[in-house]
This record gives structure tokens, sequence and C-alpha cells, in this order.
């Protein structure tokens, strides 16, 4: 483990263990997040995304359960923290905001009051101290009248306001990762463009790590210095944005690229991926994109790819580049 | 005019009347004097923020909403209250979310068949039963598909049928509310070509709306950008992309998260400040003047007109921008 890297997820593997069957949400993912970068975590619904980092925070709610892994935190593990510590790490070394700011604000709090209870629980500050901080924090993520705000009931804000207020939340307690959990799906696409201006201003000034989940590639082009592709519960690919965006190594990566619309080609037909997402109840055996993989091979359908590193930036799970090797030494053979 | 447009909606007004508290009533202008017309065979894209109108538009001129006032002409006929009945036949729509637009008690083919039903397109059970098979295969299903319930189905697949449904008719013209923003990236794909062969085959007319404007250029012919009840800028796909002119269609085109680290890196967001303001309490003038950066005295006066500033691009604007 290098000097910068802050967390360290390793072979986590989380299930819902549910009347019909164990769903298996996220099924051995690994990854490190360094100091102050900025992670992407992409996927379709039912990837896993989410639930890797309800995972981190241990708020999995019954009945999904961790069942194999670790999560070091400064070479800690947090996932065997006892509950009253995980109280005090979660929210003050790392703290998350949720898709919908309309359901995660208590609608019978002030903004003032819901944002002077998480100061007071993780610092130490005088109530006075406490209410400069609110204020302080209202106006760092550039709500306009912060004054009025504090006094105003989650209602009666926008949803880009009610977003601004819920990462003002998050960043009271000057956390070293804040998790966003498709931050600006439900904003429109101007205030989208605020919000995530807004996450990179906060992220160089205040400098810490931040792991961005979001189902949009556009969002994830943006502002992210490494990405995570999620399919299944597994990640297929992790590289630098460049890496994935220009040079992507495995199939399901390829497909969702080519299927989502250029700017500016309108005449360009899209090719969809064919079938539906996997049932995670019944994962096969193999790679579980097989099935709707325009390349898959016999290998595909018994055995799961492994990770194979493509460059110092760059690792992918996918048989297609074992095969590209062994067809580029069979080349040369004959040569 | 060369050709009779198939859709011609002139000053389309909707107001709802909104209960403020007990005993005040408030106007909302939802669609506040709208003016567009689509070609035959044409998609047009509708754009804008939630809020901004473009769902009613669709909703009035299918008469799911009476309007308040204005004109719809549907390949040269004025539509009215007593001959939409006639009309319906022609004129279709898919809504946005396929988990709540289709009836969880009745089976696919019953779904699809309805319609069927209710305009008497059939004369035998064998016929009705051959239609909806030809239907769900159209739309990339198969006539298996018709004896299962919609919580058999995927997303991607019950749009799918509320697409097959909507086609049941032979319709010439299709409102499509934001058909895929509730689908999959992957799974949005397939519908969008769904769409666009259909067209192709079939020479079907859109009003296509959505939020996401990299669907909507890769969709549409021409494109109208509504704000607050207003259409403030309509052209061709290309002109609005690569010569918007509306300072708010500037922004929306900045605005959109592009798939592609290096040109995200190379342009430059405009980034508006403030909301959106409430469509109960506009502000007087242009609607948006309160967040717009060129804003005058003029502005806050009088609203501007829609203005031809080049072969079929419009734009109500006071200082358009090159």
């Amino acid at each position: 483990m290098s000097e910068t890297t802050l967390l360290q997820v390793k072979n986590l593997h989380t299930s819902f263990f549910t009347d019909a069957g164990e769903v298996q949400a996220v099924n051995g993912i690994s990854f490190n997040l360094d100091r102050g970068k900025v992670l992407g975590i992409v996927g379709e619904s039912g990837s896993g995304k989410s639930v890797t980092a309800y995972s981190l925070m241990r708020i999995l709610t019954d009945p999904g359960r961790v069942t194999e892994g670790e999560v070091l935190f400064k070479g800690e593990d947090v996932l065997k923290y006892s509950e009253q510590k995980m109280h005090s790490f979660r929210g003050s070394r790392i703290s998350m905001i949720f898709q919908d700011p309309m359901t995660s604000l208590n609608p019978v709090y002030t903004v003032g009051n819901q944002l002077r209870e998480a100061i007071k629980i993780h610092t130490n500050r005088n109530p006075k101290q406490v209410r400069e901080r609110a204020l302080e924090m209202l106006q760092l993520v550039g709500v306009n009248e912060p004054e009025k705000r504090l006094k105003q009931y989650p209602y009666e804000l926008s949803g880009g306001m009610r977003q601004r207020v819920m990462i003002a939340m998050a960043l009271a307690c000057e956390p070293d990762v804040l998790i966003a959990d498709e931050p600006t799906t439900a904003l429109d696409v101007t205030i989208q463009a605020q919000i995530l201006e807004l996450m990179q201003d906060l992220q160089k000034k205040m400098g810490m790590s931040i792991i961005m989940i979001t189902h949009d590639l556009g969002v994830i082009a943006d502002i992210c210095d490494e990405i995570i592709v999620m399919y299944a519960g597994r990640v297929c690919e992790r590289g630098t944005a460049d890496e994935i965006f220009y040079n992507p190594c495995h199939e399901y990566t390829k497909g969702l690229i080519r299927s989502i619309p250029k700017f500016g080609a309108r005449h360009e037909k899209l090719v969809p991926i064919a079938g539906s997402p996997v049932d995670l109840l019944n994962l096969p055996a193999g790679c579980a994109f097989a099935s709707r993989c325009d390349c898959a091979m016999k290998i595909c359908l018994t055995e799961h790819p492994e990770e194979i590193r493509m460059n110092d930036k760059h690792i992918a799970a996918c048989w297609m580049n074992v095969k590209k090797v062994y067809d580029e030494a069979k080349e040369g053979e004959k040569q | 005019m060369s050709q009779t447009p198939l859709v011609d909606v002139r000053h389309l007004k909707e107001y709802f009347s909104v209960k403020s508290d007990m005993l005040t009533k408030l106007q909302l202008k939802a669609v506040d004097d709208v003016s567009f017309t689509i070609e035959k065979g044409e998609t047009l894209g509708l754009v804008g923020e939630s809020g901004c109108g473009k769902t009613t538009v669709g909703r009035t001129l299918l008469r799911l909403y009476k309007p308040t006032a204005g004109e719809f002409y549907f390949d040269g006929n004025l539509i009215t209250d007593d001959n939409i009945a006639k009309y319906r036949k022609d004129m279709q729509i898919v809504f946005q979310d396929p988990y709540s637009s289709l009836n969880p008690r009745m089976t696919m083919g019953d779904i699809v068949g309805e319609p069927l039903d209710i305009h008497h397109l059939y004369s035998s059970k064998a016929e009705r039963r051959d239609k909806i098979a030809q239907l769900l295969q159209l739309v990339g299903l198969n006539s298996e598909h018709a004896r299962r319930y919609a919580h058999e189905f995927s997303g991607g697949q019950r749009q799918r049928v509320g697409i097959a449904r909507a086609l049941a008719v032979n319709p010439r013209f299709i409102v499509c509310d934001e058909p895929v923003s509730a689908l999959d990236v992957s799974i949005q794909a397939q519908i969008i070509n769904t769409f666009e062969e259909l067209q192709e085959k079939l020479g079907i007319t859109y009003l296509f709306i959505a939020h996401d404007l990299l669907v909507v250029q890769h969709m549409s012919r021409r494109i109208a950008v509504m704000y607050l009840g207003k259409i403030v800028e309509i052209a061709p796909a290309d002109e609005i992309i690569y010569h918007p002119s509306h300072p708010y269609t500037k922004s929306l085109i900045s605005a959109i998260p592009l798939p592609d680290p290096n040109a995200a890196r190379e342009r430059h967001r405009i980034i508006l400040e403030g909301d959106v303001p409430s469509p109960l309490h506009m502000p007087k003038g242009c609607p948006f003047r309160s967040r717009c950066r060129y804003a005058t005295a003029e502005c806050a006066e009088q609203c501007p007109e829609l203005k031809e500033i080049a072969s079929g691009h419009q734009v109500a604007c006071y200082h358009p921008q090159g």
C-alpha cells in the first residue's frame, strides 16, 4: 500500500438474503482510492455500484450483508469497527450524498437545524461556533441568502438548493472521502452543471477524495481521474478516464460507449447492447456479460475472467484480451 | 407553402388554475403562446427543463387537457372537441414511465389489443390475435409475450409494449414523452433504434419530448427549446447544437455532459446563475431575463417574439448571440 492510498477495498462481497434466495449484489470487487483523487464508478441499475458504497459506509439494511472482504481506511479495516466507532467515523472521515435531495433531508426540521446537528455530533465546537460553521458552509456551497436559508424548511428550497445543502452537510466536518451516489441524476441539465462545477471547485479547495457513482458516462468523463466500470457486481474494467473512453478493453464498456448518441453525429446509427441485464439471483458460471456479448467464446460461459493488467493505468477482466495475446503469438509463430 | 405540414400548432395556450391558499387562485401558464409545425415523416425534438411545459404541449395536442386557447391543425384540419374522436386513431402517445403506464392486471396482449377493440379494427378473434402478434414482432418482442403481465418484463420490454400499443391503430403522429429517460443506457439505444426503424418503415411523424439533449439531437431533424411555457428557439438540429443563438440554448448546449474526456476538458461550460423562477410568479417581460447575463431594460418591458434570424432558425430574444 503506497503512501497516498487512502482507502483500499479488497475482494468485497455483499449479498441480500431474500426469500427468493441470495442476491449477490457485489461479487468481489477491489480498488484503491488515492488522496485527493476523483474515482468514478459507472454501471447500469443493478450493477452493484450503490451497494458498494453502502457497504463501505456500513449502512446496508437487512437482509443485506457484507459476506467477505476488507475495507481498509488508512490501513484499518472499517468492517471490523464497533458500531459506536462507526458512528463517529461516518460523517467525519467518510460522508455521503444521495441521489434524491428531496427525500434525504428531514422535512420537519429546518435546514439550519439539520446542518448544526451534523457539526455538533462530530466536532467539539460550542453552540456559537456551530452556528458560525453552519453559515460558513452554506456560503461555501454557494447558497444565496444563507442566513434566511438556515431558518427555512427543505420544501421551501429548489432541488439544486437542497443538493447544495446536502453537500454542505457532508463536508461540514471536512471528511477525507466524499461518496456521491448519483448526485445530479434528479436535477435538470443546467442545475447539474452548477453542482458538478461546485463539487470540482470544493474538491480543489478542500482536497478530499471523491467517489462518484453514476450511470451517466457524460458526468463521469467530465470530472473523474479514474473510472471503474461495473457489471453484475463485478469490476469489468478500471483505468484513467482517457484509457476507459479511448482504449476500452472490455466488451461491455465498448458496448456502452457505442450505445450512447455522439454529440453532432446524428446520422450515425446507435449500436445497442442486445438482451437485458442479468438476474442476480442466478448468476451464470462464467462471465456475467457473456449472454449479451457478441464476441463470447466457450470459455466465457464457464470461467470467470481474471483481471488482467493492460498497462500501468488500466486493468480489464475480459477473455478477449487473452485471446488477442494468443492470436498475436500464433501470428508471430507463423512468420 | 409546398406541402401542408402534418402538425400545425398556432398560439397554443394551456393555463391551469392553482389554489395558493384558501381564497386566492393563481393562474399557472404551463404553455403560453406556442406555435410550431411538423412536416410529414419528420421528428421535432422538444427540449427544456422540468416544469417548462414540454409534456403539457404534447398532452394538450392530444386533448388529454383541454387547451385554453389556440388552434391545432392536423393535416390541414382544425381539431376541435367535436371531431377529436375521429382523429384519435391518427395520434398516439408513448409515456415516460413504462412502469405506471401499463395496467398491471392486464396481459400484454390485452394492452396492445385494447386500441384495436376500441376502434373495431378486426373482424374475428383470430385476426385480433394475429394483429397483436404482428405488433409485438414489430417492436422486437414475440407473440409468446402476449400472455404475460407487466411485472414479468424489464423496463425496456415494457417500453416496447407501450410503443406497440401506440402503433396498434396505425397512427400517423406519435407524441413521445420522455420515452427513454427511465431506461438504462444500453436499453435506451435499443428503444431509440426501434423508433428510428419504425419511422423509416411506416413514415410516422414524431414529437420527441425529452430533457436529454444528446438523445434529442440524435433523433430529431429540428429542435424546439422551451423555457417557462414559451418556445425560445426553434431551428434545424445542427443549427441548434453548433450555432445556438438564445442565451438559454447556449448554456443548455454547453452543459451537456459529454461522454468524451478530451471534449469535456476543452469546452467551456456556461453556468447559469440561480434556478428557474416559479411559473406561478413569472417575471414580467422575457421569462429568462432573471438568469440572463445579457438582460437589459428592454427585456423587462416586453416579452420578445420569435423572429427568424436565418432560414428556418427562429429565436425569441432581443440580444441573440452569434
